[in-house]
């Protein structure tokens, strides 16, 4: 899988030239006929794209948001504003829970950081995105999927992207929710496929592999792992809807057993889901012999869902070597280590109480009574270093727990005209990562988070976001409103717990009937939940009403998440 | 008969999804575009539907174009067991 080609447009062009007949990707939908892509088809249809851009006059360089349902439309438009030279980002498709007022307002925010010069969308949707567009002088050009109908594809058309730069950028990609709208991480080429060629080789590509994914492509692990790098490097894809997926999680098995797929990325909570959430009698006749690597990746990894996912599965072939981890992050393109290719997962087992006591991970037996489990995430691959950093910024040595740092040669050019979050995410060349961890014996162990994100199913949550939409609700004590997140065992996933102390001149009104309170507090539960469940990513799993002064503050006043986490875990489980 | 299945509907959803025990679903509020339970639970709820109710709703069914609230999904059931 050699590549020699510096921009994402030539190595598409030679692909199209002289593989044109191979297939490059199978696409899957629940109640239609799969739909196969050739080089050949996927030439044509980007090309479409690129002409539509061109002619509503969009230069080399701007940013072209995507905002399509997982389908062709989003794989050409995708190729087609690269090989026009625009610069791509996939913004996710409005779901059947989200309001569409908030669906507007992430919009517009992301018109004011990335000043998109076009928007392609469908037809249903147009119209919102002309009005979350009304206040962005920069589009200059809503352009829609049927207006192709009308198109004379010219193979010959003049394609802008040709003219690239490796270090020009690429690809933008974003997290969900106002904070994460504003940090666009920009890709060059040259990252792109500095990590491309890293990971392909960490993780033994050949032109054996058949990759099998229902991952959304905006985000980064489906984009870079199960989008871009079998398109680019030539490896077959078989890509189901994440819409799809979720409601029946059997249909990745079937297209695992039906096209012999060898590879596929999960996040953790997709390895308890799949184990719980199929009927046995769909798995009849299933054969999942050929996933050589089942790479768990995006959120923190946990043993038990490997352990429950090996023993649902194996009875249908699937081998213990194929469980993989992975840790990745969008500012490095995808992978910063990879573990479990042709080995185990390493299972270091560490004293829980040293762990929490001194940030020490001694190493003890797994009869140890305090003993703690923890996953590999395996070596870094090559081209990018680890350190572990004390708070200092000094590095640390081996089994000591400290925020883990970066450096590679994929690392992102910056967040988009954002230099000064830029600047702020490094301290002396390290990208900080804002996750705690520590290495032991070359591989690196992801142990928590300093930040307060909150990472639900794979997708980067930030409690500002969340606390933001319930503070607006009448009733809450404004300022008064912490969220964060548990990691619960059942799910394999990070669950979101919302705290809000209820207005004061409203409780006191209700302080003598307790009755009177439990029924305000329910029904301000409720449209918390609303809210929230609405206006985000997420559905909340706990929303906990609170009496006046509940909540914790810090010495400057602000709400402290971690403090009022810890309170709130003690007063569930009360010690002893 | 509707009642029941609707009883029975909220008290899974309340205990094992919203997990507020106490709450209870008004039968025409929506459900799916409501927000008040996501797409993580769907499949949740039609392995539920056909242990307790023995009808069978298929993943390409479990949308709000078939049902959006607790009347029009035991509306679906009833259909299906007589059906």
């Amino acid at each position: 899988m050699e590549n020699t080609a510096s921009t994402i447009a030539e190595t598409l062009v030679a692909s199209f030239s002289s593989v044109p007949e191979q297939t490059s990707l199978v696409l899957l939908h629940s109640n239609q006929p799969d739909e196969v892509i050739r080089y050949c088809d996927l030439e044509l249809g980007s090309i479409a794209y690129a002409q539509l851009l061109t002619q509503a006059g969009i230069i080399p360089g701007e940013v072209v948001i995507l905002i399509l349902p997982h389908g062709k439309d989003l794989i050409y438009s995708f190729f087609g504003a690269i090989l026009q030279g625009a610069i791509p980002s996939i913004m996710p498709f409005l779901t059947e829970k989200l309001s569409v007022d908030q669906y507007r307002t992430s919009l517009a925010t992301l018109f004011e950081i990335t000043s998109p010069a076009a928007v392609i969308t469908y037809p249903e949707f147009v119209s919102e995105v002309h009005l979350a567009a009304s206040g962005a002088a920069s589009v200059r050009a809503v352009l829609v999927t049927t207006q192709l109908d009308a198109l004379a594809v010219d193979p010959l058309h003049q394609l802008g992207g040709l003219d690239r730069k490796p270090s020009d950028i690429a690809l933008l990609q974003h997290s969900s929710g106002t904070t994460g709208l504003q940090k666009g991480v920009a890709l060059s080429h040259q990252a792109v496929f500095n990590q491309l060629a890293h990971y392909a080789s960490a993780i033994r590509l050949t032109e054996e592999d058949v990759i099998a994914s229902w991952l959304p492509l905006y985000h980064d692990m489906g984009l870079i792992s199960s989008f871009l790098m079998p398109v680019l490097l030539r490896c077959p894809l078989i890509l189901l809807s994440p819409f799809d997926w979720v409601r029946a999680p059997v249909r990745l098995l079937q297209a695992v057993s039906r096209f012999r797929a060898t590879l596929t990325w999960l996040p953790n909570f997709a390895y308890n889901f799949c184990t719980q959430k199929i009927r046995s009698r769909d798995l009849d006749g299933l054969d999942l012999s050929s996933w050589r690597a089942v790479i768990n990746c995006s959120e923190p990894m946990h043993w038990k869902s490997h352990a429950m996912f090996i023993e649902r599965f194996q009875p249908y072939g699937l081998k213990s070597s194929a469980l993989a981890t992975c840790y990745a992050m969008a500012e490095n393109v995808f992978a910063v280590t990879q573990g479990g290719i042709n080995q185990l997962v390493n299972i270091d087992t560490i004293d829980a109480l040293t762990f929490t006591s001194q940030q020490i991970a001694s190493q003890v037996s797994p009869e140890h009574p305090q003993a703690l489990p923890m996953l590999s995430a395996g070596s870094p691959i090559q081209g990018t270093q680890v350190r572990v950093l004390n708070p200092q910024g000094r590095e640390l040595p081996d089994r000591q727990i400290g925020e883990l740092a970066i450096q590679s040669d994929c690392m992102l050019t910056g967040y988009y005209r954002r230099p000064d979050l830029t600047e702020k995410a490094f301290l002396d060349g390290w990208y900080l990562t804002g996750d705690l961890g520590y290495k032991a014996q070359g591989e690196v162990y992801v142990t928590g988070r300093k930040k307060d994100l909150i990472i639900v199913g794979g997708k980067n949550i930030y409690p500002q976001d969340i606390e933001r939409l319930v503070n607006d609700i009448p009733g809450v004590h404004p300022g008064r409103v912490v969220a964060f997140g548990i990691f619960d065992e059942q799910t394999g996933t990070e669950e979101v717990v919302v705290i809000a102390e209820m207005e004061h001149s409203k409780q006191n009104e209700l302080e003598s009937s307790p009755e009177y309170w439990s029924q305000a507090a329910a029904q301000l539960s409720l449209e918390i939940r609303q809210k929230v469940n609405r206006g985000s990513d997420i559905v909340l799993s706990t929303v906990q009403i609170a009496e006046r002064d509940w909540l914790l503050k810090t010495s400057s006043g602000k709400v402290a998440r971690t403090a009022n986490r810890a309170k709130y875990l003690a007063s569930k489980f009360p010690a002893g | 008969m509707t009642d029941q299945i609707i009883s029975q509907l909220n008290e899974y959803i309340t205990t094992q999804i919203t997990k507020q025990p106490r709450a209870v679903i008004d039968p025409n509020a929506p459900i799916i575009t409501g927000g008040l339970i996501d797409s993580f639970h769907l499949v949740d709820l039609s392995l539920f539907i056909e242990k307790q109710f023995g009808v069978y709703i298929d993943d390409t069914e479990l949308n709000a174009d078939t049902f959006d609230t607790l009347n029009q999904l035991a509306a679906l059931i009833i259909s299906r067991q007589t059906g």
